[in-house]
């Protein structure tokens, strides 16, 4: 009796099988096991010195050529001022305006670049009858700079808008194309012969192996997608721009309000980085089995 | 050591199955051309594997023997000769490339599970796409087969989170699930550890045992090969030919313990010769596979 009591208290230790932390759960065990590596103390170090360099340049030491680019203190303190010296703010109308009407933009752009760009690059991955139809065009007018359809776009659409919309469009629609055919191509042969073993017909191949093997590179083109766009986006704001943080930066700087002018850039950033993030998220839920299986390498 | 090449009828038992999956390969030659250049990959290769037998096919790598795999599973023409399954051509003069189907099926030399399917929903697949059974009904019946083997537990994860021994598992069951004629394996446990092979051979034996289907095994592995097989073929080294038939003459069901026999041992040493023979003329030649 005492002899199995012993047991199962040696069982218990040695073989105690904790579940595995989940969700939120999960996050904090990272952070906290992050914690005990130099990662997180080099990134705040890094931030640190960074804000510090930009900090002594501008508004410490006052070195010539920068002694007119606002400063942290200046930029922050603008930022967050319900009473802003230079008009605009975290708290202001036309500040609202800007981020939203740039984010809109972005979210019809990309939206009409991946809407397009992934079920034509599946296609021509699939079916090569198809891609000998579409990829010389497409092969041709990719290497063309986006700032040269600038002008083209202006004649070609009316308004403001839809010249916009188009070059953000265009420019991230070649990247996800490309890369989603690049996925298509790089699905292991091996999976094909399983499926046709298996009895599959081509719908069967299409939407068992070929959209989900492609996956992977179409999330990885998403993410430079994503970023072109912005990239685009606002180069196009700045040449023919009404609203925008593209706008609003080309703005600020004619009036000389410097101070704007960088609060704009900070913004880009930030929007960036969220949208990209959001992105990744995305794919993440879309590719269980591919975030599982890395998580098991320990990456 | 002379070269008995017993090609032709031979008394076996065709087990439970009634004498399905027999196939016939007669004076199959294969030629690759890429850009040109010939490569004879099979060169007049002849065998004759009975319904419900283990045939084992052993050569040195780069020998062709994936080539002739890939013939028979339709995924190659081939350019001499013809291959039949149960009397019925699968491809020959006039009809080079066979056509893929359910009847063969394959597990592949590096593992083909969808990686981004769950155990159960790649063994539900096949009779899912083949409208054999509904999505439902085939999930059941494919949970019904994992927990045969062993795998009830991880049925709901992907092949990237199980280990190699348990995706293979699950490969041969989502092979199996479709009732085919012959099973086609490619080296299935090549990069195996010693002990997940032995564990790996005890359930592919008790599966045949259960269901005695034709299996066309390859392997680089002579004691695999007696271990497992009915018979073991040796191969040529490239261009592929038979060089060598080796019975085996041991009863089923066989255990682990056999690898210590005297018979299994005798087996060995008559296959010895001839597999090193070709290995060393491959090595020699510089044999590559491709992967
Ligand atoms: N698709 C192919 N095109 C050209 N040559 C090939 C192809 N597949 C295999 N080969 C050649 O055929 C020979 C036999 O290869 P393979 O059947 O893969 O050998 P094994 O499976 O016995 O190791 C090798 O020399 C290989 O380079
Ligand atoms: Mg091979």
């Amino acid at each position: 009796m005492s002899d199995q009591a012993i047991s199962s208290v040696e069982a218990g230790k040695a073989g105690e099988v904790r579940a595995a932390p989940k969700g939120i759960m999960l996050a904090w065990y990272r952070f906290k096991k992050s914690l005990a590596t130099p990662d997180p103390y080099l990134m705040v170090f890094g931030i640190f010195l960074w804000l510090g360099t930009y900090y002594l340049l501008t508004e410490g030491w006052k070195v010539p050529r920068f002694e007119k680019i606002p400063g942290p203190v200046e930029v922050i303190t603008e930022f967050f001022s319900r009473d802003p010296i230079w008009g605009t703010s975290l708290f202001t109308e036309d500040f609202h305006t800007n981020v939203y009407v740039s984010c809109q933009r972005i979210l019809i752009s990309f939206g009409l670049a991946t809407g397009l760009g992934v079920p034509l690059g599946l296609f021509m991955g699939w079916s090569r009858k198809f891609k000998d139809y579409a990829f010389p065009i497409l092969e041709t007018l990719r290497p063309i700079p986006i700032l040269a359809w600038v002008p083209l776009a202006i004649v070609m659409f009316s308004g403001f808008e839809t010249p916009i919309i188009f070059l953000a469009t265009l420019a991230s629609f070649f990247v996800t194309t490309l890369n989603t055919l690049l996925g298509v191509e790089s699905i292991d042969e091996s999976y094909f012969r399983a499926a046709g073993c298996l009895g599959s017909k081509k719908h069967h191949v299409f939407w068992h192996v070929v959209v989900p093997g492609a996956m992977p590179f179409v999330f990885t083109g998403l993410q430079i997608s994503i970023g072109v766009a912005w990239f685009s986006l606002v180069a196009a704001e700045m040449i023919s721009g009404d609203f925008g943080l593209g706008y609003m930066i080309m703005d600020s700087y004619m009036v000389n309000k410097y101070v704007s002018m960088v609060m704009a850039m900070i913004s880009l950033g930030f929007v960036g980085w969220i949208t990209s993030a959001m992105v990744r998220w995305a794919g993440n839920r879309m590719m269980q089995w591919r975030v599982k299986a890395l998580a098991l390498e320990g990456r | 050591m002379a070269a008995k090449t017993t090609t032709g009828s031979r008394k076996k038992a065709p087990a439970a199955s009634g004498g399905r999956g027999a196939i016939s390969i007669r004076n199959v030659t294969k030629i690759y051309d890429p850009e040109g250049v010939n490569v004879m990959a099979v060169d007049n290769c002849s065998m004759e594997i009975q319904a419900g037998e283990v045939c084992m096919i052993v050569g040195p790598s780069g020998c062709g023997k994936t080539t002739l795999l890939n013939v028979i599973a339709g995924f190659h023409s081939l350019t001499h000769g013809e291959i039949y399954l149960d009397d019925e051509l699968l491809c020959g003069p006039g009809k080079p490339l066979a056509k893929q189907g359910a009847d063969r099926m394959v597990v592949f030399q590096n593992g083909a599970l969808f990686p981004w399917k769950s155990l159960l929903d790649n063994v539900a697949y096949g009779p899912m796409v083949q409208g054999v059974l509904s999505k439902s009904d085939a999930r059941d019946k494919a949970l019904d087969m994992l927990a045969e083997a062993g795998l009830k537990d991880v049925a709901d994860k992907f092949p990237g989170e199980v280990s190699s021994g348990m995706a293979r598992r699950a490969e041969i069951v989502r092979a199996l699930i479709n009732d085919p004629k012959v099973l086609l394996l490619d080296e299935p446990y090549r990069a195996m550890d010693a002990l997940t092979k032995s564990i790996m051979h005890e359930a592919l034996l008790e599966m045949y045992d259960r269901t005695k289907v034709t299996i066309f095994f390859i392997t680089h592995d002579l004691e695999e090969a007696i271990f497992l097989g009915d018979k073991a073929v040796v191969m040529t080294t490239r261009p592929a030919r038979t060089k060598k038939v080796v019975d085996v003459n041991i009863p089923r069901p066989r255990d682990y313990k056999l690898l210590s026999s005297e018979e299994f041992r005798i087996l060995v040493e008559e296959a010895k010769d001839a597999v090193h023979e070709e290995a060393i003329k491959a090595f020699e030649a510089g044999e590559r596979e491709l992967a």
